[in-house]
């Protein structure tokens, strides 16, 4: 447990102190979520309704930007094979590195969603499941990204490799997501499509550790 | 009984052995099965002369959900017994099983113009149709990826693996969301919902199909064999 709670400090550590890899993709979440009332035009009866889609997709690109950070840096520089070395199971090193993952990058997109949500003329009923489903989907996001990461350490053009690995694998999550915005909007009940997306993270949670713990391994021999 | 293959050079022999019959047999199979697709079978009372799309559409389907449990079966051979030739079949099979798939999607929506009005439609089985073409499109991405050979295959192989998650997605879609796409009406616990004068040509160009995917994925698995005893032979002759 102490060393679970050290690997996560430290990349908690490592992300304050160069703070702009994860601003960076903030900014990026920000900017993009702008682009859109730019294109489709300013109008809110338009921006409402596609407002929960437009948060959804912006927050995916905007987590796969940051995947190749998980371990490529420490593949390159030798920590992760002193990790993997370690008395900590590699399962539970792989769930510290995603819970720190989402924590600098699933948390400040949600303490941010509201705001942008506010742009996008989000209608205020809507705002909770918002935040509840997209907490939902960056947790699995991060998950999934955690597997794409660990299969293309030291691949070549390793980014835009990861986003196509994971963006097909996170196409449920993303629909579960917006069918519960949908359905906060338009006054239906969102419960089944939270409690699906809810499955989605507790079954991400006990498979993806084991699948990139998998690709750990595979990549160090 | 596979580790009796597992031999390169026993895969050859039984391979140069097999490979004349089995082209017959896909060539036979498709053959016939286009005669009695196109010209011996009836049209629908209700679709006409267009359902003679499904004796092309459905058998590449089937196939492309077929490539893949294959794909995944064998590198999880290939990741837990290190099987030698499962990873070479693996990488043969993939562009065939994405080629089944964008067969799939192209005859459906040739299809789906004259029967539902509209080229493409967001249903259940549409999209997950299009999201094991992009399972396997990374997949090949993947195994490409690396100066070593060896460690492309070894990831491709886990990402398979990864991906099954959504073979059963694809097989229920139509049962769990209520779509455009029709249920399954072949094999169903009540029998085929289907007339045997069609149900014929449907297996036979499913099995010609399956039969021309064994040709093609052993000559492709033949060509990387014998590509890398050229490596090595290359690299023995430099060190002498």
């Amino acid at each position: 447990m102490r060393a679970f709670v050290a690997v996560m400090k430290r990349d908690l550590r490592l992300s304050v102190r160069q703070g702009a890899d994860a601003a960076t993709g903030l900014m990026f979440f920000i900017v993009v979520v702008a682009l859109f009332p730019l294109a489709i035009g300013p109008d809110p009866a338009i921006l409402g309704p596609i407002s929960g889609g437009v948060l959804m997709v912006t927050a995916l690109l905007a987590a796969t930007l940051s995947f190749d950070r998980l371990f490529q840096q420490d593949f390159d520089d030798g920590t992760l094979e002193q990790l993997l070395l370690s008395p900590l199971p590699v399962e539970f090193l792989v769930l510290a590195k995603c819970l720190g993952h989402w924590l600098t990058t699933g948390l400040p997109m949600i303490i941010l969603a509201p705001i942008l949500g506010l742009l996008l003329n989000l209608p205020a009923v809507a705002l909770g499941v918002m935040l509840l489903a997209l907490g939902l989907t960056t947790v699995t996001l991060s998950l999934l990204g955690a597997i794409a990461a660990a299969l293309t350490i030291g691949a070549r053009r390793g980014g835009i490799l990861v986003a196509l690995l994971v963006l097909p694998l996170a196409v449920p999550v993303l629909i579960f997501g917006v069918g519960a915005i949908d359905a906060a909007v338009s006054m239906g009940s969102s419960r089944p499509h939270l409690l699906l997306l809810g499955a989605a993270a507790a079954v991400a949670a006990a498979l993806a550790p084991w699948a990139t713990a998998a690709a750990l391994r595979q990549a160090m021999t | 009984m596979f580790h009796r293959f597992a031999n390169p050079a026993r895969f050859m022999a039984v391979a140069a052995m097999i490979l004349p019959w089995m082209t017959a047999l896909a060539a036979g199979l498709l053959l016939v099965g286009l005669y009695f697709a196109l010209l011996a079978s009836p049209a629908d009372y209700q679709q006409g002369e267009t359902v003679r799309i499904m004796y092309v559409h459905v058998p590449a389907a089937w196939m492309a959900l077929f490539v893949y449990v294959a794909m995944a079966a064998a590198s999880a051979s290939f990741l837990i017994w290190r099987h030698p030739l499962a990873d070479i079949f693996a990488q043969a099979a993939a562009p065939l099983g994405a080629a089944f798939t964008a067969a799939a999607l192209i005859t459906g929506s040739l299809w789906g113009k004259p029967m539902w009005g509209t080229w493409w439609v967001w249903d259940a089985r549409l999209t997950s149709m299009l999201i094991l073409l992009f399972l396997y499109l990374g997949y090949i991405a993947l195994s490409q990826a690396f100066d070593n050979r060896e460690r492309g295959a070894r990831a491709a192989a886990v990402l398979a693996l990864v991906g099954m998650i959504n073979v059963p997605i694809i097989k229920f879609s139509v049962d769990w969301w209520n779509t455009l796409h029709q249920p399954a009406s072949v094999i169903k616990m009540s029998g085929p919902a289907i007339d045997p004068s069609m149900l014929l040509p449907l297996l036979l160009m499913a099995a010609g199909m399956k039969a021309y995917f064994l040709v093609v994925v052993i000559l492709r698995m033949r060509a990387r064999l014998l590509s890398r005893r050229v490596q090595v032979l290359k690299l023995l002759a430099a060190e002498t």
